[in-house]
């Protein structure tokens, strides 16, 4: 009797009925996520007293000016930024014949293997799968183990030498590093890839070959193209979760700081919330300016 | 015939695991000529279409186009295009860039495609579309890019699969015209793929009726239509009462299966059976208007219902009542003999 006289008076009143749905998560994402982002933001303008080691509230760029004047800070952006870029152009390159066999190739029970394969790593804890690798890439890790075996020790050694990206060992040089992230973010590139290349009717590609074009060229031409929302999607992913990790860099790689790492430490042990809220703004900005160009690249068009 | 034929067929076969989609069909299609694959799904006439574009492989047999084994050669390299089924316009690509792409596969420089892209959608009268996005069009405007597209390649071979089915009966019809004329002017060779009799009929010079992976009749439409050689055939290609080997027997003295159109049964009111005429008693059951001509059902005493078309201007509206008995006449040289 209640259900009905309730349905009866919500029937009709489609606007009460909507605002009724969106309020708990309209509350929660102005108050949970876009709220504490502006309080960050706001936090970031502030500075602190270096002699008392508190924050004063009053707006200045003081902060700023400390994060792109220091020599060490832009080192730290920059380090995080190339590593960002490199951890998604291999995840790409890896990601998209893997996705492209699961959309196009793969029978349903292949399909089904593969995708429980890509995301089966994520069901284990990260931390675990962080110290997994820096044994598996140690000195005397199964990895280098494996290389001497094959008689690639000499190849290995000349990869660690390397200036900059080498180092003693695999896992505590930037090569290791830079494994571990692809490692990590792969399957975010291969889901969103996957799903958008299952997008691209059969008939699109076998139209382009019809008409003359090579397999290359229907690569080139139509696959690449309406696989880019994928691909943005993807890459989104591996780009933001590369700049904002401070676990992977700790736990692996070289003793270099990234930006992550910083805002951990800034905020904690050194206490400077407002250089920890700049650092934190710099992966947001930088996102923003990535997908500014992938939108002026076109990568939304076929959205 | 003495010249070689655009595309040959020598006993292709093609199965998808258990199911045999194709078995040994040969065909033999000469320049120039309007010809439609027609049956009912799983028929078999796509997959022989798709073997024709090479699309698909036949698991035995050849497949020849203007005389040379084509086989094993990739659809990128044979003189064929196709309009598809759902168009498969490239969705990223305006529509200029769409019909232009055949020629930008080849090389040919941006000006000189745009030109030529031009060109033929002029031919289709969609010029002023051009740099509309391809997702924009209507139905019909689809179909007429998808056309230009294909015809920009100046291909020997021009295949259309269903090319007329996700269009409404209007516009069907414009476009049974169009294409028509269109052919007549290019002289190219036409191959469509159609569940549509009618359209079949009535844009082919000659038609393959597939049933079950084979091919049940090749003939003209006309031939089809008056002098179709199986029961299927008589029965998919127009309407037709087939009336089996027993009963051909009781009415004829012959127990041979044969075939009568519902339009050359008549009606009689009263008993008198003219000479040359074969006949059978039953009850009217019931009358369906449809305009032009009605169509009645009349059950037979032996069970066998007979569908007969009256026209307006032949004493349809002079019809007995339904629940009537009344007698079915055919002359009996327009009954058609079936294997």
């Amino acid at each position: 009797m209640i259900a009905r006289s309730v349905s009866r008076v919500l029937h009709g009143r489609r606007n009460f009925y909507l605002a009724l749905l969106l309020a708990p998560p309209l509350l929660w994402l102005g108050t949970v996520y876009l709220a504490s982002l502006f309080a960050l933001l706001a936090q970031s303008f502030y500075a602190i007293d270096e002699f008392t080691a508190r924050v004063v509230p009053e707006l200045t760029l003081k902060t700023y000016r400390q994060l792109v004047g220091h020599p060490a800070n832009v080192d730290i952006i920059l380090r995080t930024l190339l590593m960002a870029i490199a951890v998604t152009l291999a995840s790409a390159v890896i990601a998209f014949p893997i996705a492209n066999y699961m959309a196009r190739y793969a029978g349903p029970r292949m399909k089904a293997l593969f995708y429980v394969g890509v995301m089966l790593p994520m069901w284990t804890s990260y931390l675990v799968k962080v110290y997994a690798w820096r044994l598996l890439l140690a000195k005397e890790g199964i990895v280098s183990w494996a290389l001497t075996g094959l008689g690639l020790q000499g190849t290995l050694d000349r990869l660690l030498a390397v200036p900059v990206v080498g180092g003693p060992s695999l896992a505590s040089s930037y090569i290791g590093m830079f494994i571990v992230f692809v490692y990590m973010w792969l399957p975010f590139m291969i889901l969103p890839l996957a799903a958008a290349l299952e997008r691209v009717p059969q008939s699109l590609l076998q139209a382009s070959a019809d008409l003359g074009a090579r397999p290359g060229q229907t690569f080139r031409n139509v696959v690449l193209p309406l696989a880019l929302p994928g691909l943005a999607a993807g890459s989104i992913f591996t780009f933001s979760l590369t700049l904002g990790d401070y676990i992977i860099p700790s736990v692996v790689g070289a003793p270099g700081y990234f930006i992550g790492m910083m805002v951990y430490q800034q905020q904690g042990t050194a206490g400077n919330m407002p250089l920890a809220a700049a650092f934190s703004i710099v992966p947001i900005l930088l996102i923003a300016i990535y997908l500014a160009l992938a939108r002026k690249m076109g990568a939304f068009d076929a959205l | 015939m003495s010249s070689t034929p655009a595309i040959e067929l020598r006993d292709a076969s093609r199965a998808f695991g258990p199911v045999v989609a194709l078995d040994r069909v040969a065909l033999t299609i000469a320049p120039g000529e309007f010809f439609a694959l027609l049956g009912p799904s799983g028929s078999g006439k796509t997959t022989c279409l798709r073997l024709i574009a090479g699309f698909d492989h036949p698991d035995s047999g050849q497949v020849l186009l203007d005389g040379l084994d084509v086989t094993d050669v990739p659809p990128f390299e044979r003189n064929v295009n196709t309009v598809f089924q759902d168009y498969a316009l490239f969705p990223h690509m305006n529509v200029a860039d769409n019909v232009a792409y055949g020629l930008r596969v080849r090389g040919i420089a941006a000006a000189e495609r745009r030109k030529r892209a031009l060109e033929m959608l002029d031919l289709v009268q969609l010029e002023s579309f051009a740099d509309r996005k391809s997702t924009q069009l209507s139905g019909g405007q689809k179909q007429r890019v998808a056309l230009a597209r294909a015809l920009i390649n100046q291909p020997k071979v021009l295949l259309l699969d269903e090319p007329l089915g996700a269009l409404d009966l209007k516009l069907r019809e414009e476009m049974q015209t169009e294409l028509k004329s269109l052919q007549q002017r290019l002289g190219i060779t036409f191959v469509f793929v159609t569940h549509d009799q009618g359209e079949a009929l009535s844009m082919a010079n000659r038609v393959a009726v597939f049933n079950a992976g084979r091919i049940e009749q090749l003939d003209t439409p006309r031939a089809l239509y008056t002098r179709p050689k199986t029961a299927f055939v008589a029965g998919f290609v127009g309407s037709a009462n087939v009336v089996e080997p027993e009963l051909a027997a009781r009415l004829t003295g012959r127990a041979q299966a044969f075939a009568i159109r519902p339009e050359l049964i008549r009606i009689l009111a009263d008993g008198a059976v003219p000479a040359g005429y074969v006949s059978a008693e039953g009850v009217l059951e019931n009358i369906l208007y449809h305009g032009a001509s009605s169509r009645c059902h009349v059950r037979t005493d032996g069970g066998a219902v007979f569908a007969v078309a009256q026209p307006e201007s032949g004493g349809a509206a002079t019809l007995p009542a339904p629940g009537t008995r009344v007698r079915v006449a055919w002359p009996q040289a327009s009954a058609v003999p079936l294997e």
